[in-house]
């Protein structure tokens, strides 16, 4: 069976910060983990963004397992495309990208794009004038 | 002292000694004005950014029978009727009233990458033109002219870009996000053509330059030329002031340096490349190309605000290292006009000088000192006494 990426935001209920969730998903599910991005303040609600990596029925259960943690889980089955080739590098989307997965090159001034940081917020879609950038909806071949 | 004869002179036998702007910026760390004049021929400037006040003459040529256009579509993009029978004026910003994403400066690149545009255009017949409609498709070869004229361009100088309202704010400089969380500048800093040459000793009408991947002349201090502008210590305004109209033949251009744009709830726009060469004279040339970024200032506006009220100054070093302070505050700054392409440009040209292919003219008339800007006034035609 092949193995899948999956983006879900988690969202934590307060007090839940010390569960040794993340060894369970790797050692019950087999699943791999990458942290995108996490928001946690002690105490407080706190949300994280994942990329889970392993099989699809093993993700399933893992999410289901979060579920019954209480942990709102929310898949992000969208990611951003640039048609770099087209790019003059004008700045323009990295006004609006808080994630840091767009920046200007200090030395060359070229766009970088770092898709592992992309939060799929949207705002480089509107931002670019030469409308360069397109939301696609995931694909399981990825 | 050298005179615009020599330079060329060294530029037709391949001996002229070019750098761009940037390259002479960091000799200048070094080396003296007398050094740098001594030394250098031609330094190479160069921007590519948007410039709405742009667009293009086209002669279609005469159909049989004739026609008199007195509504003219491109691609469905109205261009202007009142000039003679079969030429017209697009401008960068028209739009296409169905498709408000489609404007002017996509006709514009369309034509100039050789692509077909439809040309739809009505008349009311007359004894001479009794044509009343043509539906037809031109193209860069089909037409006799088509040649860019941009009234204002090369801004020297550009404000940066803020809002500290609680809403994003869409404009031409791009997105600004609330309570100033993003700060945009569009200049090129220290390899910006007219900030290179302030007092304009060598840029004036008739000086050749770079435009769109070819061969042009600036033609005319541009519209809202002001030189009356506040100025820092080394004679640099610090914020937008004189302005370049230039004009170049668009059927040798290349959409590599046109480039259509569309900016959310502002309209559409042209991103266009300029560069200028200028002759290193004499030592205060060389003073004024030796210019850097932590030496060029400009202001800080609030684009959120009627009025756009000043918030403060930076210079292009601040502005180029991510962040600047604003009202106190840190904030991210973004630029809206490709400093990859400027360079892309200034190389271009000098190689263009170095290789003998690119000689420098001097102008033909100097541009006006001491000018400023009037603003509009409303003033009810009525209370003129009937004298419109
Ligand atoms: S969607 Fe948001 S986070 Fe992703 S690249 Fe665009 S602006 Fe950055
Ligand atoms: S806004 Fe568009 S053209 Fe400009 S740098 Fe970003 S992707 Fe490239």
């Amino acid at each position: 069976m092949r193995m899948v990426k999956r983006r879900y935001v988690l969202k934590f209920p307060p007090k839940s910060g010390d569960k040794p969730l993340s060894y369970v998903l790797v050692k019950d599910y087999d699943i791999r983990i990458n942290i995108l991005k996490a928001e946690v303040v002690p105490g407080k609600r706190g949300n994280l963004l994942l990329e889970l990596q392993g099989r699809q029925t093993n993700i399933t259960q893992g999410i289901n397992y979060l579920k019954s943690q209480q942990i709102e889980c929310t898949p992000l089955d969208k990611t951003i495309t640039l048609e770099q080739d087209k790019c003059i590098h004008c700045g323009n989307c990295t006004a609006v990208c808080f994630a840091g997965a767009l920046t200007m090159h200090p030395e060359t001034w070229e766009l970088q794009f770092d898709k592992s940081k992309c939060i799929v917020c949207e705002l480089c879609l509107k931002a670019c004038p030469l409308n360069l950038f397109e939301i696609d909806f995931h694909d399981d071949a990825e | 002292m050298k005179t615009y004869h020599e330079i060329n002179e060294k530029i037709r036998k391949g001996q002229a000694v070019v750098v761009t702007a940037e390259e002479v910026a960091a000799m200048a760390r070094e080396a003296s004005p007398e050094e740098i004049a001594e030394k250098v021929d031609v330094v190479t400037t160069a921007t590519f950014g948007a410039m709405c006040s742009s667009g293009a003459f086209i002669n279609f040529g005469h159909a049989d029978p004739q026609i008199r256009m007195e509504k003219i579509r491109l691609n469905g993009v109205p261009a202007y009727e009142g000039l003679a029978a079969v030429d017209t004026y697009i401008g960068a910003t028209a739009v296409h009233p169905d498709n408000p994403i489609y404007g002017g400066a996509h006709v514009i690149e369309e034509l100039i990458s050789g692509k077909d545009v439809v040309l739809e255009a009505w008349g009311k017949g007359t004894d001479c033109y009794p044509r009343k409609h043509i539906k037809t498709v031109i193209n860069k070869n089909s037409v006799n002219e088509m040649f860019m004229f941009n009234p204002r361009n090369a801004y020297q100088n550009y404000n940066v870009a803020v809002n500290t309202t609680s809403s994003t704010k869409y404009t031409y400089m791009g997105t600004l996000l609330p309570n100033l969380r993003n700060a945009t500048y569009s200049t090129s800093g220290e390899l910006s053509p007219l900030l290179n040459d302030p007092e304009f000793r060598t840029i004036g009408i008739g000086t050749r330059i770079f435009i769109g991947g070819t061969t042009g002349y600036v033609v005319w201090p541009g519209t809202q030329f002001n030189t009356s502008k506040p100025k820092n210590e080394l004679g640099v305004p610090v914020s937008n002031a004189a302005t370049i109209a230039v004009i170049g033949n668009m059927k040798n251009m290349s959409s590599e340096f046109i480039k259509a744009a569309y900016y959310e709830r502002y309209g559409v726009s042209m991103f266009i490349g300029i560069g200028i060469p200028i002759p290193i004279l004499d030592a205060d040339m060389a003073r004024r190309v030796s210019i850097n970024n932590s030496q060029i200032e400009t202001s800080v506006l609030d684009y959120g605000t009627v009025g756009t009220p000043k918030l403060g100054q930076v210079t292009y070093e601040q502005l180029r290292s991510g962040t600047i302070k604003v009202n106190g505050k840190k904030v991210r700054t973004a630029p809206v006009a490709s400093l990859s392409k400027a360079r892309h440009i200034a190389a271009l040209l000098k190689n263009q000088i170095q290789k003998g292919e690119f000689m420098l003219q001097q102008p033909v008339e100097l541009f006006p000192e001491n000018t400023s800007l009037n603003s509009l006034q409303e003033i009810d035609p009525e209370s003129k006494g009937g004298a419109l």
